[in-house]
């Protein structure tokens, strides 16, 4: 399916998004109609497995992505996520499909035993890339009605967006959010954690090393002069804003810090109201630095 | 604030402070394993690149939770070089994997490194070998039964599940931050299961049969 002028997608919320993360699929589905773009949700989509599914057992969790890659083609549009760990492993699902004939016929012969298939025609998207790539700097630009002068923010990109296949931004040194913030009318600063783990399900499990490794990022961004940081990732999203207390005290340093979507701030820029994109769910001030800070 | 990998991240006793009281000799057992390991490895896309590791360690210095393993990266693939993989299995090394990818990006030799820390696991899950501190593996254990029963994650039941086969006293540390979010309106305390979960069985169950490991 051709990418370069789609407008209309599947859209895989995927399950953080649907629970703890529900701000981050109100706020992308208000930019999206702004943008002129129709994510209609993939219906009766199923977990993408993530991280922990992978470590347990890998062709079932082929199969988990190659389902929900069966139900888009059926629809006949690509599939957008905003979600870098369901973005990683639909992708990665795809990509082993097409590249591994043997794979390829296994999940095939699983799938028909559900009464499905899948044929490769599918593109996996994150609507990150949607938005910079596709809709592009000009018409990005010309939604902004409420520039975001004076706000200094520190884009945090996590890991899986950008590794380990490149494909849609540098591994080590991502730019589609720092391009993005430019062009709503704020400044990024320049911050080398931007693409360094978080600790992921570790802040559960392994609380002293996710809290260490969150607290560097938050640190990172402070001593950055950020006012705010933005993610494109639920899971980030829930480590950066969840245990500032902890993970300051972890690393011994001042980490309050605004974390918000990177789909809330283009937002507010594009003049949506609080309530459209749900500014209230989040656990940290964004509405107060956003008064503060923003010049009018 | 400890230092990275100081005594403050590793909890019990060390698995290389018992090692080094026992003769280094690789046992059968642990060569047959780290011959299975192998065969494994081989098998996935790009898999075949660590026969050609040179032991460089930029997978190591890459790694954000290397200084907390017993075992880092490349001492893994020495380790499976000496035939003795199951050193490493029993050690939390693997489990503190968090999928980042930096040591695949950065590998000289392309080795996907990632990917061969998730076989890892899968061959400790698949004979039980890891170490009852390895709360990961539970977690993981734990996210794969609640996919399994309902075809989408479910945050509370997840957690429940979670803290009452690791330290059900531990989940009152994660109160506050489940009451911010309960004010909030972001937790949903009743599964959702999709239409196609019988379908979805099927498929699994079609794996299951094809020999899929």
């Amino acid at each position: 399916m051709n990418t370069t002028t789609n407008t209309a997608f599947s859209y895989f919320p995927g399950c953080s998004v649907q629970g703890t993360n529900k701000a981050y699929g109100i706020s992308t589905q208000k930019v999206a109609k702004v943008l002129g773009l129709e994510l209609v949700e993939l219906d009766d989509w199923n977990c993408c497995g993530a991280t922990a599914y992978m470590s347990i057992h890998e062709k079932h969790s082929f199969i988990l992505c190659a389902r929900n890659l069966a139900l888009a083609e059926k629809e006949g549009r690509d599939l957008v996520t905003v979600c870098n760990g369901c973005y990683l492993v639909l992708r990665k699902t795809s990509k082993y499909m097409a590249e591994d004939a043997k794979l390829r016929v296994d999940i095939q012969k699983a799938l028909a035993a559900g009464g499905m298939e899948y044929n490769g025609h599918v593109q996996v998207r994150h609507f990150l890339d949607v938005v910079v790539r596709d809709v592009g700097e000009e018409r990005v630009r010309e939604s902004v009605t409420k520039p975001l002068a004076g706000l200094k923010v520190a884009p945090y990109y996590g890991c899986q967006i950008g590794r380990p296949f490149a494909e849609i931004d540098d591994a080590e040194d991502p730019q589609m959010m720092d391009r993005l913030t430019e062009w709503i009318g704020a400044e990024p600063v320049e911050f080398p954690l931007k693409a360094k783990c978080c600790g992921g399900m570790m802040m559960t499990t392994q609380s002293e090393i996710g809290q260490e490794l969150s607290g560097k990022i938050l640190r990172n961004a402070k001593r950055a002069g950020a006012d705010c940081i933005i993610t494109a990732c639920p899971l980030c999203q829930l480590n950066l804003e969840g245990y500032q207390d902890a993970a300051g005290a972890a690393v011994g340093a001042d980490c309050d810090i605004p974390v918000l979507y990177f789909t809330q701030l283009l937002g507010v820029a594009q003049g949506l109201s609080p309530k459209d994109l749900a500014l209230a769910d989040s656990l940290t001030p964004v509405e107060a630095v956003l008064a503060e800070k923003v010049r009018s | 604030m400890p230092p990275c990998g100081s005594a403050l991240w590793r909890t019990g006793d060390s698995e290389r402070d018992i090692l080094r009281k026992e003769p280094i000799v690789a046992t059968t057992e642990a060569k047959d394993l780290s011959r299975e390991f192998l065969r494994r490895v081989h098998e996935l896309p790009q898999g075949k690149k660590i026969d050609e590791c040179i032991q460089c360690g930029t997978c190591s210095a890459s790694c954000p939770t290397s200084a907390a393993m017993e075992y880092g990266p490349r001492e893994i693939i020495a380790a499976l070089r000496a035939g003795m993989l199951d050193r490493v299995l029993r050690s939390n090394t693997v489990w503190l994997c968090a999928s980042c990818y930096s040591c695949t990006v950065r590998c000289p030799a392309k080795i996907p490194f990632t990917d061969v820390m998730y076989e890892l696991k899968r061959l400790g899950i698949k004979y039980g070998i890891y170490p009852k501190r390895t709360t990961n593996a539970v977690m993981s254990e734990a996210f794969a039964e609640v996919v399994d029963a309902h075809g989408r994650n479910a945050e509370p039941k997840l957690i429940r599940k979670y803290y009452l086969r690791t330290n059900p006293f531990k989940i009152f540390g994660q109160l506050g931050l489940t009451m911010r979010l309960i004010a909030r309106g972001r937790l949903d305390f009743l599964p959702h299961t999709i239409k196609g979960i019988e379908g979805l069985r099927k498929m699994v169950a079609a794996a299951e049969e094809n020999g899929s490991q």
